[in-house]
């Protein structure tokens, strides 16, 4: 078990979230950066799925009741253990008692915490994660809860820490998909010039974007679209003209035409840009993405 | 440029929503249940999920490996759906791959007290009476066109689209569950406490949305509902 001594903004427990509700009207919630939750599991030996802490802008500080094995990836919080300060992205042993901080990252927004075993809160539709615009999963965290860990796996860590680059902390560049609506915009590859900066506006719901330099994403067609489905990465614009970067908590339908979606790979990166930080769109087509280099005839 | 001998345009009618997902756009409202049947019984394989909506049907993949795949797949369906209809009769559609209730005949039935506060507003758009509203909602088979907005939450629509009303000009910041409401063309009963701008009409005491039940929706994308007037039956 774990304790929860304090909180930053927002902590949660989540996984790779809960895929295959649509037909009720439940997204996939999940990790909002899916390749640092991962690689935290892998750390101490868990399957990539198993539940563990997204934290967001650092802040947590928390206590073991026995030994557990954690590692702590995405946004580099630095980490402290009782005083001793420990490396990012690396196996760390609490013994019974000691206490974990984080304090607040430089770069990125969002730290992962793996937990040898997993966090074994009980599961909301096959999934541990918490949906913060359904409401549904584990409730956010709080000073004073206790977490249960579950039985540690059959794989054991096979490396101390992964040398792995931290979110970049200027410009962010951002791979998209012109479409599904692209043919709703008078020029929607206006979208990839110049460069737009995230507004203080963003969650796990979605990222909101101001325009730094470039030309304004006009619509041609103006009647409402009917409600649709809205993929992970969605850049939805509203009638404002400030789209918006739809992340792991974003409603499965919308009514404002998408211009573009974010590569699958590149989602990860759109979710760990700060307030303030510049993000670049470059176009990519969606079958060079694909691991189908020859594209379709 | 691609050259087709009819207007069938595979690019126009399957368009990428990222790497990982089509936005697939059936040439009339009726193939949208069609494609989504299609698509549940012989699932693609790489395909996570399929999300009907009000013309159009997001299918989303495991990962971007799939998209070709499955785009030939999507491709296949549609062109199938514009063969004459005698083959494609409807009975092929296996039972069981989509919600339980997906035969009007057999609708999930809302029992609904009308004492909702918008019922008189509503009356008055329409130019009809409260009685007929009622009659009107409860003398239809609705089916859910799709789900959104919160978990649970049907957009029922209706054969001949009656009780087509506006959302209300300011929305409430809340709306109680059980609330059945009237927007766009669409009916609903709100899961769970939220805001909302729909007209409410009425009120039931059936639970939409329960998280520890199978299936925690009551309603879902594809199947009917029959709304019933409680207060006449007893």
């Amino acid at each position: 078990m774990i304790v929860i001594e304090q909180v930053g903004p927002l902590a949660t427990v989540q996984d790779l979230g809960r895929p295959g509700w649509f037909g009720s009207g439940v997204g996939p919630a999940g990790a909002a950066d899916r390749s640092s939750f991962r690689l935290a599991n892998r750390l101490v030996g868990n399957p990539e799925e198993y539940a563990g802490l997204e934290v967001l802008l650092g802040g947590l500080v928390l206590r073991a009741d026995t030994h557990v094995t954690v590692a702590v990836t995405g946004a580099p919080a630095p980490a402290v253990v009782d005083a001793t300060p420990v490396g990012h992205a690396s196996v760390l042993e609490l013994e019974a008692g000691q206490v974990l901080r984080l304090g607040l990252a430089t770069v990125g927004l969002r730290s992962y915490l793996a937990v040898r075993g997993g966090i074994a809160v009980p599961p909301v539709l096959g999934s541990r994660s918490r949906d913060t615009l359904s409401g549904i999963g584990p409730v956010p965290l709080g000073p004073g809860d206790t977490l249960p860990i579950g039985p540690a796996p059959n794989t054991i860590p096979v490396i101390d820490f992964a040398p792995v680059a931290d979110p970049p902390a200027d410009i962010v560049t951002i791979r998209a998909v012109l479409g599904p609506r692209d043919d709703w915009f008078t020029d929607p590859t206006a979208l990839f010039e110049g460069a737009w900066v995230m507004s203080t506006d963003t969650d796990r719901v979605g990222a909101r974007l101001d325009r730094r330099e470039g030309p304004p994403l006009e619509r041609t067609v103006e009647r409402e679209l009917p409600t649709e489905g809205m993929a992970l990465g969605s850049i939805q614009v509203p009638p404002s003209g400030q789209p918006v970067v739809f992340l792991a908590d974003h409603p499965i339908t919308g009514g404002y035409p998408v211009v573009a979606v974010v590569l699958d790979a590149d989602v990860d990166a759109v979710a760990q840009a700060r307030p303030g930080q510049p993000v670049r769109f470059r176009p990519v087509r969606a079958d060079l993405s694909s691991a189908n280099p020859a594209g379709r005839a | 440029m691609r050259s087709a001998p009819d207007d069938f345009d595979p690019d126009r009618l399957i368009r990428p929503a990222g790497d990982r997902a089509w936005l697939v756009l059936p040439s009339h409202r009726g193939e949208v249940t069609k494609l989504v049947a299609a698509l549940r019984i012989g699932t693609p394989s790489g395909v996570e999920d399929v999300l009907p909506a009000a013309e159009t049907v997001l299918v989303t993949l495991v990962s971007p490996a799939y998209a070709e795949s499955v785009r030939r797949a999507i491709e296949k369906i549609l062109r199938g759906m514009q063969q004459p209809a005698a083959d494609q009769d409807s009975d092929i559609v296996s039972r069981g791959t989509l919600p339980d209730n997906d035969s009007p005949d057999d609708p999930v039935v809302v029992p609904v007290r009308y004492d909702g506060a918008d019922l008189a507003e509503v009356a008055r758009l329409l130019g009809i009476s409260q009685a007929q509203v009622v009659a009107e909602h409860t003398g239809t088979v609705w089916r859910c066109a799709f789900v959104g907005f919160a978990p649970g939450f049907g957009y029922l629509e209706s054969p001949d689209a009656r009780l087509t009303v506006p959302r209300r000009s300011q929305a409430r910041t809340t709306i109680p569950a059980g609330a059945v409401a009237l927007a766009g063309g669409y009916s609903a009963v709100y899961p769970r406490s939220t805001p909302g701008g729909w007209h409410l009409i009425g009120t039931t005491d059936l639970r939409m949305w329960d998280v520890d039940r199978d299936p925690p929706a009551l309603i879902r994308a594809g199947g009917f509902v029959r709304f019933v007037d409680e207060g006449s039956s007893g």
